[in-house]
């Protein structure tokens, strides 16, 4: 701009604003305005239903009939059925079990990837795959995977000479348990691989230098240095996995559809089952609502245990 | 390769120095590295590959393991995707999955950006506990709320209609947004805005000239991740659809073509197959997004 236009645009009164574009200069009117929609969606579709289950859960309502308040009579049936305990105790069980393969195994593979190795970027690309495919189509594929008469794992054991019979993956109660396992393991490692990877590559290569000049062997480094540096980020990953590996749908119901004889329902699933097509709205959210407890122990003892460290060290939570 | 990360000018690099200085390492480096790393990509793909050589091969082959070597086809053919596409509906099945998908992601974006514009640029008393609040509400998880979610969409006679959909998606999208929103808006210096303030801008302006354009990767990746997300949501869509012209494409799959005892591997492995295609090629596109955002989410 030169000397002359900027000494008349100086001197020139400001082109004043429309009324419209001056209500948006307003901060206060301006902050409700773009919160509106995200709290408007998050409150009309997540919290009042939340509220609604709750109460829900309270009451004998079932598709087509409004319910009336019934107190803890819910819980009270719940608490006498043994299908709602082995679906208590088999959620227990898968979340423990397939939180530790996957962390185990994520692990393992995300320090691999952090080695040196040609393609890098390519290999992170393919390992994601798992992830980003829709978890019911990948189930599919088990499911065909673990058909029990077309088996490839059993047509390739048995090729190999190690079996006789084709396996049973998923017509007994306990194997079709650790099947189901074994699946989520498989879709969970990706996400935790890249994660704890990214989580990796901010250790800074000078302590590892450090710890080599004072003689460290590698299992010490491993366990002085990549472990406690780890921490916060598998705290807030860990926190995650548990809380959607409890609440896990979508696998078991693709699979196994909480069979044989209600061996492998999770608590979602067997909600889903009296909630929708059993029709029994109430009793349904109140198996929903018994998972709440669950997930809030869950998240607070993955919270506080793992992440202690970091504020232990005075470090802001930002 | 590996030689050329095995000489000592590489050393100063990543954790995979120490190693090659304690021990001779080339087939030390085979054992425990890339061994156990093609297991891993093998147990990872191939349950994608069985899908695959399952999608193209004929009946006569799929069910006889006697005469023909199941990991490979003899005679491709292609009968079960012709009969996916031409005597069912999964043409419709695609086009509803596309539709609800691309409306809830827009609809997140919208409310997500404002939303982490707000909070982190306007800063104003409490925005921190706004900010925590919608983090929190990535934790509520979709199997608690389905039963009062349903209930609610037949009153509003949303039910079976994609607008029930459409509607409910964002409740999980918008907080994981937001949430990638605001850890990209912090990385944009301040003093833009604050430059374009003193010259007379006003708020919408700066949204919209300065921070929008620069958040732009942010705003890829959240979209790429809204996408995806809803594309796999698989419980809401089960609970309140019911006519089978208006399912999702997982849904569909599961509900409509496994009929009776006798399961048609051929099409639901062609089918999965399908369905998993648009997000994969979609994915390739913005792989490098993808991780970063992904890492960059976890690291916040």
């Amino acid at each position: 701009m030169s000397t002359a236009a900027a000494s008349t645009a100086w001197t020139k009164v400001r082109q004043q604003p429309s009324a419209l574009a001056r209500l948006f200069d307003n901060k206060a009117f301006l902050i409700v305005v773009c919160l509106l929609p995200a709290v408007g969606l998050l409150m009309t579709f997540l919290t009042y239903p939340l509220g609604l289950g709750v109460w829900l859960a309270f009451t004998d309502q079932t598709i087509g009939r409004p319910g009336v308040w019934i107190g803890i009579e819910n819980f009270e049936f719940l608490f006498e059925d043994p299908i709602f305990w082995s679906a208590v105790f088999y959620s227990v069980f898968y979340t423990a079990v397939a939180t530790v393969g996957k962390f185990a195994l994520g692990l393992w593979l995300a320090l691999l990837l952090n080695q040196h190795l040609p393609m890098k970027s390519l290999l992170r690309a393919i390992i994601l795959l798992p992830w980003i495919v829709p978890t019911v189509l990948s189930a599919i594929a088990f499911w065909w995977i673990y058909d029990p008469q077309f088996s490839i794992i059993s047509w390739a054991l048995m090729e190999m000479g190690l079996r006789e019979t084709p396996v049973d993956f998923i017509n007994s109660p306990w194997s079709a348990r650790w099947s189901l396992i074994a699946a989520n393991i498989w879709r969970g490692i990706p996400f935790v691989a890249i994660s704890l990877l990214a989580g990796l590559q901010t250790i800074s290569p000078s302590l590892y230098e450090a710890a080599l000049l004072d003689g460290a062997s590698p299992w010490q480094r491993f366990r002085h240095i990549t472990f406690p540096m780890l921490m916060p980020i598998l705290a807030i990953v860990m926190t995650f996995s548990i809380i959607f590996t409890f609440t896990d749908f979508q696998l078991v119901y693709s699979i196994t559809r909480g069979g044989p004889v209600n061996s492998t329902h999770l608590m979602a699933t067997l909600a889903f089952q009296r909630g929708i097509p059993g029709g029994q709205l109430g009793e349904g959210a109140a198996i929903a609502v018994a998972m709440i407890p669950f997930l809030v122990f869950a998240t607070l003892f993955s919270y506080f245990a793992l992440a202690r460290r970091k504020w232990q060290q005075g470090e802001s939570n930002d | 390769m590996s030689d050329v990360a095995a000489s000592p000018g590489n050393t100063n690099t990543a954790s995979a120095a120490p190693e090659q200085m304690a021990w001779d390492s080339k087939t030390r480096r085979v054992v425990l590295l890339y061994v156990p790393l093609a297991c891993f990509l093998f147990i990872l793909l191939f349950p994608f590959y069985w899908m695959t050589v399952t999608a193209f091969k004929p009946n006569a082959e799929l069910y006889n393991f006697a005469e023909h070597n199941p990991l490979w086809i003899s005679s491709p053919t292609l009968e079960h995707v012709y009969h996916l596409l031409f005597n069912t509906a999964y043409p419709k099945w695609l086009w509803t999955t596309m539709l609800v998908a691309v409306a809830s992601t827009f609809l997140s974006l919208l409310a997500s950006t404002l939303a982490a514009y707000a909070i982190q640029r306007l800063r104003f008393r409490g925005s921190q506990y706004v900010g925590l609040a919608i983090y929190l509400a990535y934790l509520v998880p979709p199997s608690i709320l389905f039963i009062p979610l349903a209930t609610m969409v037949v009153q509003l006679g949303l039910f079976d209609t994609p607008f029930a959909l459409i509607l409910t998606y964002p409740t999980f999208l918008i907080p994981f947004c937001t949430w990638l929103l605001i850890g990209y808006f912090k990385s944009i210096p301040y003093e833009l805005e604050e430059c374009a303030l003193i010259d007379g801008a006003t708020r919408l302006q700066i949204l919209r000239q300065i921070t929008l354009p620069l958040a732009v990767p942010g705003l890829i990746s959240a979209g790429i991740f809204a996408f995806t997300l809803s594309w796999n949501e698989f419980i809401y869509a089960l609970a309140f659809i019911q006519s089978s012209e208006s399912k999702t494409v997982p849904v569909a799959i599961l509900t409509e073509l496994v009929t009776g005892d006798v399961y048609q591997w051929g099409a639901l492995m062609a089918g999965s197959l399908l369905g998993s295609l648009p997000v994969a090629i979609f994915y390739s596109f913005f792989v490098d997004y993808y991780v970063s955002s992904l890492t960059g989410a976890v690291k916040e």
